[in-house]
């Protein structure tokens, strides 16, 4: 093989596999981000097809959209901080960083989940309005997602725990903090286009 | 793979690690996020910029903001070894923008051309009523 120059070594075996693996998990990602697209182009067209029902001013919170932005972000920053201690291979650290993670995403859920209760109680569901249809499916869609990560998390926090940091593992713990990182990039855009342009119009 | 460029990198993956260097780059990213989060809402109440340009002002900053993850916290580079994942990323971005502009373009379209349905029904001469 001839290394053209460079210092790198050519990856092999474990090294090799995991960017296959990062790789192919990416292209999956930006698939779902497509996906995602398709759902906000759906929902911009719609969002003023109130049908006289209550418009997007009328059911937001302001107050409720920051907090769960700020769970979100967070979460992603201790996911990252759960991927350095993977890497240095320190279990307390890495169960400690996902276990945080897995707490800020439960409690994203939470509030998400008290937020469409409130808006079916008054009569605000899926079911009113073209508008309010798109609604519940585009940021159901992102809760749903979050709600696979979090039994994944489970998952990973258990498998690192009984397994160990093994190269399977660790392609595991990568693919999960892609997925992690894609959702809160996602969450931007549900913040921006769904709850701060629907305030501000 | 390729043998000839040995350096492809994962993307989520930094590189030889050093733990200072990872940690400074979830720093770095996290503030820069709640920043920008901070300047969205800032944006959606101030008198500085013009009504109908909050949106576009939000737009730009949540674009940003995708920015900022991409680079601090999925580690995507521009580098040789992040060819292939910048690659890929560029043709989801084209994709997103063919859908979500081509979307808003028809419809928008379809909308000025048609006439509201209440509108035309009333044009309509109902039978049995002359």
């Amino acid at each position: 093989m001839s290394a053209s120059g460079s210092a790198l070594a050519a990856p092999s075996g474990h090294y090799q596999k995991r960017i296959l693996a990062g790789y192919g998990f990416w292209i999956f990602l930006l698939s779902d981000i497509i996906m995602f697209s398709a759902i906000f182009a759906a929902y911009a067209v719609l969002s003023k097809a109130t049908a006289g029902g209550p418009d997007g001013a009328q059911l937001f919170h302001l107050d409720v959209a920051a907090i769960e932005t700020g769970c979100l972000l967070l979460s992603s920053f201790t996911c990252g901080l759960a991927s350095i201690a993977a890497a240095v291979r320190s279990q307390l650290w890495t169960q400690a960083g996902l276990g945080l993670t897995g707490l800020l995403g439960a409690a994203f859920l939470v509030l998400e989940v008290r937020e469409f209760a409130g808006m079916i109680a008054q009569g605000a569901g899926p079911q009113r309005s073209a508008f309010l249809s798109a609604f519940f499916a585009l940021v159901g869609c992102h809760g749903i997602h979050v709600s696979a990560g979090l039994l994944w998390l489970g998952t990973m926090m258990a498998q690192v725990y009984a397994k160990g940091f093994r190269a399977d593992i660790l392609r595991r713990l990568l693919c999960f903090n892609l997925f992690w990182h894609a959702l809160d990039i996602i969450w931007v855009g549900v913040l921006t286009v769904v709850y701060l342009m629907g305030l501000a119009a | 793979m390729n043998s000839e460029r040995p350096g492809d990198r994962a993307p989520g993956d930094e590189g030889p690690f050093d733990v200072a260097a990872a940690l400074r780059s979830y720093v770095i990213g996290l503030v820069l996020a709640a920043l920008l989060t901070a300047a969205s809402f800032w944006a959606l109440h101030t008198k500085l910029i013009w009504g109908p340009g909050i949106g576009m002002a939000l737009a730009v900053l949540a674009a940003a903001q995708m920015g900022v993850h991409l680079v601090f916290f999925l580690h995507i580079t521009t580098g040789p070894d992040n060819t292939n994942n910048a690659l890929a990323l560029a043709f989801g971005v084209l994709i997103v923008t063919l859908v979500v502009a081509g979307t808003l373009w028809i419809m928008a379209n379809l909308n000025h051309h048609y006439m509201p349905m209440a509108l035309l029904m009333h044009l309509i001469p109902t039978s049995g009523t002359g």
